[in-house]
């Protein structure tokens, strides 16, 4: 049997996910017995010309992280598309936007602004902001073109599975390249993750969640044993993906959310507002008035941070409107 | 009714117990209140995911009524209404984070007897939007931008498709 070729690409990232790829540490070279990695811009020099030169289809498996913020990110996941057998979404960004995805709560002109112009840090006094074509004396000079707003792989470009976390574990990574090198493929359009929530692989105390409180870091002691919701503190475990390993927990942080929404719901927001919303002031329920409760709920700062920090680009409202 | 006013178009989940028996009650009592506000009936207003809400404004909703039993104690299945209050709540907060005029989300009590108070919340709900202007997604190039009265039944059934999945 011929080598597996592998590639690996990063749109709009932090390179998170390339780190993790290295922390499968000497599984990869069980890997590189059965695959060879044809491009990886991170470690390896290619040019777009030379993903151009490629045939069709002619790339095994792509993992693809990122979500897709400009041009060049769209041009690259339709021409990876093109040249790949299977491409992964690969990381919370490419499945979900991820956290650069909170940026659709603005649009590119308020991002601009802030970034070239507000920012405490930034010094820009000729106001200079990029544009996509700008003449210069060597020449005309061209960016590629910035969206107004965050998009998921899955947004443009047909995805064959998807790999989620923040980056994505480096259990679940390892298990994939085992299993595409073994030639056991999953089934098309799976979440190559645990089909279960995090609450129920979660190793906490768990009590009989009912908060009286939304509290917030600074306001408790955090007990390292215990379920973080019964403490009163925003766990999104309820709404959220297994397969992470936990490391957050471990380290007595409550969930963020990375591994996109549970099974079953596609919007991860209105399933933790679902969820926390029938745990939350239920203890002599019957006594609280409406503004009891809308205090309760006030208590909850910055919800679309909270509940979507991850999927806001691929929830049913993925934008903010105006 | 003038004819080029602003139509809105409001979609109602209204519990089995109390508020769909009121809005019946408005019906066969022959109550006069605007044709704006599209039915779905749920078994308990406890029942709405939040996703169902956001999946119609999404669809080009104008305003959404949710409508239950009132609190503390009519709720058939005992506190179905407060877990609504609190989901609500919520959500109105995330809608106006995401650019929405909260009031397009309301929640309201109405009781198997109260016909006359289903008119009025539908009354004052439809002069409140009408105010509002149209769902600011619809603006923007939403899915149903421009649609008729007729496409919410179509948003209805793909969000009860969606309860059902």
């Amino acid at each position: 049997m011929s080598k597996l070729k592998i590639g690996f690409y990063w749109a709009s990232t932090c390179g998170g996910c390339e780190v993790a790829v290295l922390d499968v540490n000497e599984k990869i070279l069980d890997t590189l017995k059965v695959a060879d990695i044809v491009f990886w811009p991170v470690v390896m020099d290619i040019k777009y010309k030379d993903i151009k030169a490629m045939g069709d289809k002619s790339v095994d498996i792509c993992f693809f992280n990122g979500s897709i913020r400009n041009g060049e990110n769209e041009l690259l996941a339709k021409l990876l598309r093109k040249k790949s057998r299977i491409l992964i979404s690969f990381g919370s960004c490419a499945c979900g936007g991820g956290v650069p995805g909170l940026a659709n709560l603005h649009n590119r002109r308020t991002v601009f602004e802030k970034v070239y112009r507000e920012s405490v840090s930034t010094k820009n006094l000729p106001g200079v902001i990029p544009r996509t074509c700008s003449e210069a004396k060597e020449g005309e000079l061209t960016l590629p073109e910035f969206y107004d707003t965050v998009k998921t792989l899955d947004q443009v470009v047909n995805v064959d599975f998807y790999l989620p976390g923040c980056p994505p574990p480096v259990d679940l990574i390892a298990k994939v390249l085992q299993s595409f090198s073994s030639g056991t493929n999953p089934k098309k359009g799976s979440v190559l993750a645990p089909e279960i929530s995090l609450c129920e692989s979660c190793k906490r105390e768990k009590g009989n969640k009912k908060i009286a409180k939304v509290k917030r870091f600074h306001e408790t002691a955090l007990d390292p044993k215990k379920c973080f919701l019964d403490q009163g503190i925003i766990c999104m475990g309820p709404a959220t993906r297994s397969g992470c390993g936990e490391p957050c927990l471990d380290a007595n942080m409550p969930c963020t959310g990375c591994m996109g929404p549970i099974p079953g719901a596609s919007d991860q927001g209105a399933a933790m507002i679902g969820a926390l919303s029938s745990i939350l002031g239920i203890e002599n329920e019957k006594e609280k008035s409406e503004n009891d409760m809308d205090q309760l709920v006030g208590e909850i700062k910055d919800p679309v941070g909270t509940f979507y920090k991850y999927t806001l680009p691929s929830s049913i409202i993925n934008r903010r409107v105006k | 009714m003038a004819v080029d006013e602003f139509q809105p178009k409001i979609l109602g989940f209204l519990c089995n117990w109390c508020s769909y028996a009121g809005a019946d009650l408005a019906g066969i009592s022959r109550m006069q209140y605007p044709p704006n506000l599209r039915i779905i009936r749920v078994m308990c207003s406890g029942r709405i995911d939040p996703a169902f809400v956001l999946e119609a404004f999404k669809s080009g909703a104008d305003g959404v009524l949710v409508a239950g039993c009132h609190l503390p104690s009519d709720c058939h299945y005992v506190s179905g209404n407060f877990k609504t209050y609190r989901r609500i709540a919520a959500l109105r907060k995330l809608l106006q984070q995401l650019g929405f005029e909260p009031q397009r989300l309301r929640v309201e009590w109405v009781s198997a007897s109260e016909g006359a108070r289903f008119a009025d919340v539908v009354k004052e709900m439809t002069d409140e939007i009408k105010r509002l202007g149209p769902n600011p997604l619809t603006k923007t190039g939403g899915e149903f931008a421009g649609s008729s009265l007729r496409e919410l039944e179509r948003v209805a059934s793909r969000v009860t498709s969606t309860s059902q999945a």
